[in-house]
């Protein structure tokens, strides 16, 4: 009887000399943390991405909460509606920025640019980069491994299999920019959305020269400048035999399409144009396309209709 | 018989086109010379369209220490100054001049002659070798003056003289041997002057037992030069390979080079290009090809001009068979496929090697058997499955620790592995992705 009762004591008094200096301990050493901090990352998308340029969704609420203001904050994923709430968080207001979208700059399709070698190395742009121009004859288009496939944490890049080409889902892409840092050839590029998902792009990043481009690639940019002669808004720049259009700049009057002799240039998500005489010009690519992937559609069944479908508005009508 | 410590594999020698005498190639209508033909800043050029040049003209200055000078291979007129897709696949500034005549600059010797006197003393040895723009002729193309200019604070033991030539069907070297031994020895001499040593070896291994005879035979008049049979084992003919192979000494891990353990490494290519250099004032601007191939009519070793296109080559061997599938600038384990076959030779260009598809084409990618295979065939004491791994992963700290530098991208992994996975492939990536890491946190200190 007297062991017991000598064991509860001692316990009991051991326990309540650590209880003790528990409760001393976690009073001296406290953390003091931002409530907000933790507000804020609760509304975070928790995807980590990295999109916004701080590490991990934790890393973005702490800067949120630490800087003054919101200018030059965005969570890509989230968007506008994220931020507004961070905003409401903190006190401050979050100005609208113009939601953004990964584009390929490439148009180098399996038609338009024709194989000139085999590449059999490892599955991998970067690998296919080292060795040289790649498959085809452009130093510079792309080399169709799907390191930006992988990169993409949304599944908004799929690899069109009748073009060869990466395809963006603008709904999913939240412009995080992970495949931007994955392309070794930098074809990818974050570019405003424009209204209605409208916008104006040079699909073609080759600096080779007129002659060579032409040579490699059927609807690659020669750098003749007949686009920045017609821009009535001064929203292009030639530069190393290409030319880049400014989309702060550009009012998608698309004067320059019509122009391009290349058909480099391409509207996006625009109407079909009817009235105009070159209408039966610019939606030649399309077609032609539908019909190989008609052709092809019975060998290769997998490929379900609605993966096509509502990519193919984005970057093959013009 | 020596040969090195770790790993090594046994390709079959194919060596289709050896004991063929060497042919001089026809002159070229047009000939090309990109100006980054050696390892180091690029060549500038010197000349204008429109200008004249003779053989052996100099058309582009060294464009810094690590660097060479290019000469004209022919005599001709300047057409333009362009770009062309080289061996590395990708399009470089070059030279471009059209052929007329074969003028050659006086100041060169043309005459047979052997001369095996030369009073010039080790600073004007190396000059001359970095005025005539030699570089190593094995296929790296690290400039020979930079090489025969040992860092402060190291001193060199011996000249060991790279006569292996272990990469398959490549016959270059070994022709050469046969028909200019006492040039090669004399280039010899002259490079043991040049690091002021009195030992030199030449390494050649024991399939080519009429080299090894006739070298023997012929060295016995140039006092320091020995001749060292090696076995059969491929790569014999890297640098860290051979220096364990001869002198059995073992090269620290980069940054370290040959020069740490008293070595200076050169081919036996370059030891010629040196004796014409210094003795015939001749600069470097042609060189001995093999073009090889099993479907190839005629494998030839082609005496062949600077800028000369393969296809030239090719076609004097007898055409380019009808089942290539793969034209390889090189030899078959460190050459790289090319992308056409208008590639002019450059200073590095060993052979030229055709492919059957068959034969070119890689084997179904398997998965990974840990059968570790590759690591015993890894001639620097690597891991290749998991270096490869880390690379798919990029786990560039990790592959940093587990030693990718010293990789020598040999290929020996990829040649082994049972499971048809491109080690080399994301090895290589590994190794330059870690290697711009360290620079520029080199650069940042």
């Amino acid at each position: 009887m007297n062991t017991i009762l000598v064991a509860v004591i001692a316990l009991g008094v051991t326990a309540l000399v650590l209880a003790g200096v528990l409760f001393v301990v976690s009073k001296q050493f406290a953390v003091e943390e931002d409530p907000r901090v933790g507000q804020v990352a609760e509304v975070l998308p928790q995807a980590n991405c990295g999109g916004c340029g701080y590490p991990g969704c934790a890393g973005f609420a702490d800067a949120c909460v630490k800087a003054g203001s919101l200018d030059g904050l965005l969570c890509p994923v989230g968007g506008q509606a994220v931020m507004t709430k961070v905003a409401d968080i903190l006190g401050l207001s979050a100005d609208a920025a113009e939601p953004k979208v990964a584009v390929v700059r490439c148009n180098g399709t399996c038609e338009h640019r024709p194989r000139t070698a085999v590449y059999d190395g490892a599955v991998s742009c970067k690998i296919a980069h080292a060795t040289g121009c790649g498959e085809t004859g452009c130093a510079f288009g792309c080399l169709g491994c799907g390191d930006c496939v992988a990169a993409c944490k949304f599944d908004a890049i799929r690899m069109n299999p009748t073009t060869g080409l990466p395809e963006v889902d603008a709904e999913k892409c939240t412009a995080c920019g992970a495949c931007v840092k994955a392309c070794p050839r930098m074809i990818i590029e974050l570019r405003n959305k424009g209204k209605n998902g409208r916008r104006m792009v040079v699909l073609c990043v080759n600096k080779d020269k007129g002659a060579i481009t032409r040579k490699a690639c059927e609807v690659g940019c020669i750098g003749c400048g007949k686009c920045q002669k017609v821009c009535p808004f001064d929203a292009i720049t030639i530069a190393n035999n290409l030319a880049y259009i400014d989309y702060e700049k550009c009012k998608l009057c698309r004067k320059c399409e019509d122009e391009c002799p290349q058909h480099s240039i391409v509207a996006v998500n625009f109407p079909p144009r009817k009235p105009k005489p070159a209408a039966t010009e610019a939606p030649k690519a399309a077609p032609a396309a539908e019909a190989k992937s008609a052709a092809k559609a019975p060998e290769t069944t997998e490929t379900p209709s609605t993966q096509t479908a509502p990519s193919t508005p984005n970057t093959q009508k013009s | 018989m020596k040969t090195f410590r770790i790993g090594g594999v046994h390709p079959s020698e194919n060596k289709l086109s050896a004991g063929k005498k060497i042919e001089p190639m026809a002159l070229p209508k047009q000939a090309v010379f990109p100006l980054s033909q050696h390892i180091g800043a690029p060549a500038v050029p010197c000349v204008a369209k429109g200008d004249m040049v003779k053989v052996g003209t100099k058309i582009a200055d060294a464009g810094g220490f690590v660097s060479a000078a290019i000469f004209s291979s022919v005599s001709g007129k300047v057409a333009k100054i362009d770009s062309v897709i080289d061996a590395s696949g990708y399009r470089k500034p070059a030279i471009f001049i059209d052929v007329v005549g074969d003028e050659w600059e006086e100041s060169i010797d043309r005459s047979e002659e052997l001369v095996t006197k030369c009073d010039l003393n080790p600073e004007e040895i190396v000059a001359k070798i970095k005025d005539a723009g030699v570089v190593g002729m094995g296929g790296a193309c690290f400039p020979t003056h930079v090489k025969l200019t040992p860092p402060p604070g190291s001193k060199a033991e011996c000249v060991i003289i790279n006569a292996v030539e272990c990469e398959p069907y490549l016959t270059a070297d070994h022709s050469l041997m046969l028909e200019k031994p006492e040039q090669i020895l004399m280039g010899v001499s002259l490079l043991m002057k040049a690091v002021n040593v009195t030992v030199g070896y030449i390494a050649i291994e024991n399939n080519k037992p009429d080299a090894i005879a006739l070298m023997t035979e012929k060295a016995k008049n140039f006092p320091g030069i020995q001749v060292v049979p090696l076995k059969v084992k491929y790569p014999q003919g890297g640098e860290k390979q051979l220096i364990d192979a001869v002198i059995g000494r073992q090269v620290p891990a980069p940054p370290a080079i040959p020069i740490a353990v008293g070595a200076v490494v050169q081919n036996v290519g370059t030891a010629y290009a040196v004796y014409e250099a210094v003795i015939k004032n001749k600069p470097l601007f042609e060189r001995i090809v093999t073009v090889t191939g099993k479907s190839l009519a005629n494998p030839s070793n082609f005496l062949t001009r600077m800028g000369t296109p393969m296809s030239q080559l090719i076609e004097a061997a007898g055409g380019m068979p009808e089942d290539t599938g793969k034209i390889i600038g090189g030899g078959p384990m460190m050459g790289k496929a090319l992308l056409n076959a208008e590639v002019p030779i450059c200073k590095g260009s060993s052979g030229v090697l055709l492919m059957s598809e068959k034969e070119s084409l890689r084997g179904e990618e398997q998965n990974c058997t840990r059968c570790a295979k590759c690591v015993a065939a890894c001639p620097m004491g690597l891991e290749p499955y998991l270096l490869a791994k880390l690379g798919e992963y990029a786990d560039w700290e990790r592959a940093e620790k587990e030693d990718i530098m010293t990789c020598i991208e040999c290929g020996c992994c990829t040649f082994t592995c049972p499971s048809n996975r491109p080690l080399l492939d994301w090895v290589r990536l590994c190794k330059n992705t870690v290697g711009g890491i360290i620079r520029e946190r080199n650069a940042k200190k």
